[in-house]
């Protein structure tokens, strides 16, 4: 089928050695930077706060949200990761997820607003959102390694291309959703189009957006392991280890690590959406 | 001045609608232009103007383009040709801050499936048009329960309209589009979604409403009965195009075409017509100057047996029978003895649905009297063929 040839690997590779690496470096070192100022900060704070405080804390959310048994799970959970001696490595975890899913809420809710309010913009978003969703994520770790180096700021980074879509498919969908004569009716009553996002359609959306991005915490946390294969910290690190060593303990001790804290937060979130 | 002036108001729907639009000129039909370049017609130069205080009805069945022309009134649909001018002002030039403030000041829009916010209570659903302007929240909380109070809805402030009957939902639109102060009412098949009963009790306040407020009310319906009802005036829509513009008593008398007559064709004409469109002008016998003699002369010419009988300034006095006129004759005694008092009598505006059940009853005709004036006579007869012919025909067929 070679009927011609299409260098795109030396295409590739001189663009990016030859001129993104080159030209972008200063403009990544500062995002890399930042994010990675980002991250400490959240990392340090969680595990500066005794693990009992934050256990407290998470207890009374889940409670507050999602009711009494998700309460229960969460109380035994925090147990758990503290029992078998994870509770900094869990910290981490989080600490990464809530940053990318921070990233990916500030990028991908505007732009889903503006794809459900714009076909041009939507029909442009989508196939990004495609390939991003698709595109195999080892494809991409190469890239982010050159362009931030190792450690949390690729991870965060890969984490967000692959775990924003949903945040901002779901913005569009839940703006989209609202139903028709009530937009109608708040136009003719004279509402700008900010009165009109803010007052009806962003409120009508809010439980599709949780929806979102709950989606978005869960695909984080699914990244925990491939992040830690380029130098991220936390749980993904513990059941890697465990991989290596061929210690079936270790990784087990991990993952479930990373089911209790999928759970907390994908109820937590859930009832948060339902309530919203 | 005219309330709301609408002139030649043109909607194509489709990629090129000023092609359409050309096209319309030309005298293309819709479905032509449909088959042609597969663009839809919304409203095809549709023309009207509706006086302040007038409630002007716009009736058509789905798909003829009402919806999109209340619509195009307010530019929630951006009008391909044409124009609107409310008090004056060109609605079709304006930029978009002035048209929003000719949303907020002047139109007050009332929906078919309410279109309230589900996130809101009933209270802050009809203080929004006021919380759009940026009305104090203590304010416009203050206007939205003085119109909940005029809708009938006070006590239900904090209720989620999902908690709500469509009666009730409907009544917090209809406040929300009155605590603006709107000149202009627009209602899209406002009643439409509700039950009979309710449906009509909506109708019957939004006549009262109207009679106290005084809005000028633009409203759309499928309905030709609601139509009849509630319509100063009317105008009947097909295909995008306005085929005709009157009173209801106009389009039921002369319909401008197959179509309009086929609409009208089933209309309940008893609740339309009234005493003074079917009665006749009686013989009468004067007090003053006639006796029994001429009372069973013309008697026998009429064919009837009882007369009515007035004074000289044509008041009512009474009913003469035959019996009684042949025994006057024979006892020499003054007819005005003989009369009888016991005829129904009804006022000329009565409608005709009030007449059936006693022209059922009495075996003489209704006396129709007006301040005291005998203004006609309605017969069992009348009453039916009115039913079934309309005024006008009946008419017809007395004369010919």
């Amino acid at each position: 089928m070679n009927y011609f040839q299409l260098p795109l690997e030396e295409w590739t590779n001189t663009f990016v050695d030859g001129w993104l690496i080159p030209t972008t470096s200063g403009l990544f070192d500062q995002i890399s930077e930042w994010i990675a100022a980002f991250i400490n900060g959240v990392t340090d704070l969680l595990i500066m706060i005794p693990p009992e405080i934050i256990t407290i804390l998470l207890v009374l959310l889940a409670w507050k949200t999602a009711g009494k048994g998700v309460a229960v799970f969460t109380l035994i959970g925090c147990f758990y990761l503290g029992s078998v001696a994870l509770w900094p490595e869990s910290m981490q975890t989080l600490a990464i997820v809530l940053v990318s899913t921070l990233i990916s809420v500030i990028f991908g809710v505007p732009i889903g607003i503006l794809s459900a309010m714009n076909s041009v913009v939507d029909r442009i978003v989508k196939p990004i959102l495609d390939f991003m969703q698709t595109l195999p994520i080892f494809v991409y770790l190469i890239p982010a390694i050159l362009l931030f180096g190792l450690g949390g700021v690729p991870a965060v980074i890969a984490t967000f291309v692959f775990a924003a879509p949903p945040a901002v498919r779901m913005t569009n969908l839940g703006i989209k959703q609202v139903p028709e004569e009530v937009v109608e009716a708040s136009r003719a009553f004279g509402s700008t189009p900010k009165q009109l996002l803010f007052k009806v359609q962003l409120p009508l959306a809010i439980p599709t957006i949780m929806a979102g991005v709950n989606q978005t915490i869960m695909l984080a946390l699914s990244m925990a392991v491939v992040a830690s294969m380029i130098g991220a910290p936390g749980l993904g690190d513990t059941v890697l280890t465990g991989i290596s060593t061929v210690n079936v303990g270790l990784g087990l001790t991990g993952g479930l690590g990373i089911v209790v804290i999928a759970i907390i937060l994908d109820r937590i979130t859930q009832g948060l959406g339902k309530k919203l | 001045m005219k309330k709301i002036e609408v002139n030649k108001l043109t909607k194509v729907f489709g990629p090129h609608p000023k092609q359409g639009l050309k096209l319309l000129k030309d005298g293309k039909k819709k479905d032509e232009i449909l088959a042609d370049t597969g663009m839809t017609v919304g409203v095809n130069q549709a023309s009207f103007s509706v006086e302040p205080g007038e409630i002007f009805v716009i009736m058509g069945l789905s798909g003829s383009g009402k919806s999109t022309l209340i619509r195009l009134i307010n530019r929630l649909i951006e009008p391909t040709d044409g124009e609107v001018i409310i008090d004056g002002e060109n609605i079709t030039k304006m930029d978009k801050q002035s048209l929003i403030e000719t949303r907020r000041k002047k139109l007050g829009m009332v929906f078919q499936k309410f279109g309230l916010l589900p996130h809101r209570n009933v209270l802050q659903n009809v203080a929004y048009g006021l919380e759009l302007q940026n009305v104090s929240k203590q304010e416009r909380e203050e206007r939205a329960k003085k119109t909940l109070i005029d809708v009938g809805l006070q006590g239900y402030e904090d209720s989620m309209p999902s908690q709500l009957s469509g009666g009730m939902q409907q009544r917090v639109g209809l406040a929300r589009a009155l605590t603006n102060d709107p000149d202009i009412l627009l209602m899209d098949e406002a009643f439409s979604a509700l039950d009979p009963i309710i449906r009509t009790e909506m109708q019957d306040e939004l006549l009262k409403l109207q009679h106290r407020l005084n809005k000028t009310v633009l409203f759309i319906t499928h309905d030709l009965d609601e139509a009849l009802k509630l319509g100063d005036r009317i105008a009947i829509m097909k295909d995008g195009q306005i085929v005709q513009i009157g009173t209801a008593e106009q389009i039921l008398e002369n319909p401008a075409n197959d179509y309009v007559s086929q609409f009208v064709k089933d209309v309940d004409r008893s609740k339309i017509l009234e005493a003074s469109h079917v009665m006749k002008k009686p013989k009468v016998l004067t007090t003053d100057k006639d006796g029994p003699n001429m009372a069973i002369r013309k008697m026998e010419e009429v064919g009837a047996s009882s007369i009515f009988v007035v004074d000289r300034d044509d008041n009512f006095q009474g009913l003469l029978t035959i019996d009684d006129a042949i025994r006057s004759h024979k006892e020499h005694l003054p007819i005005t003895e003989m009369l009888r008092d016991d005829v129904h009598t009804t006022a000329p505006n009565t409608p005709l649905d009030d007449l059936i059940g006693i022209a059922a009853d009495t075996k003489y005709p209704i006396a129709v009297v007006e301040e005291g004036v005998l203004c006609g006579i309605i017969s069992r007869v009348s009453i039916l063929s009115g039913l079934v012919l309309g005024k006008e025909k009946d008419n017809e067929g007395a004369t010919s």
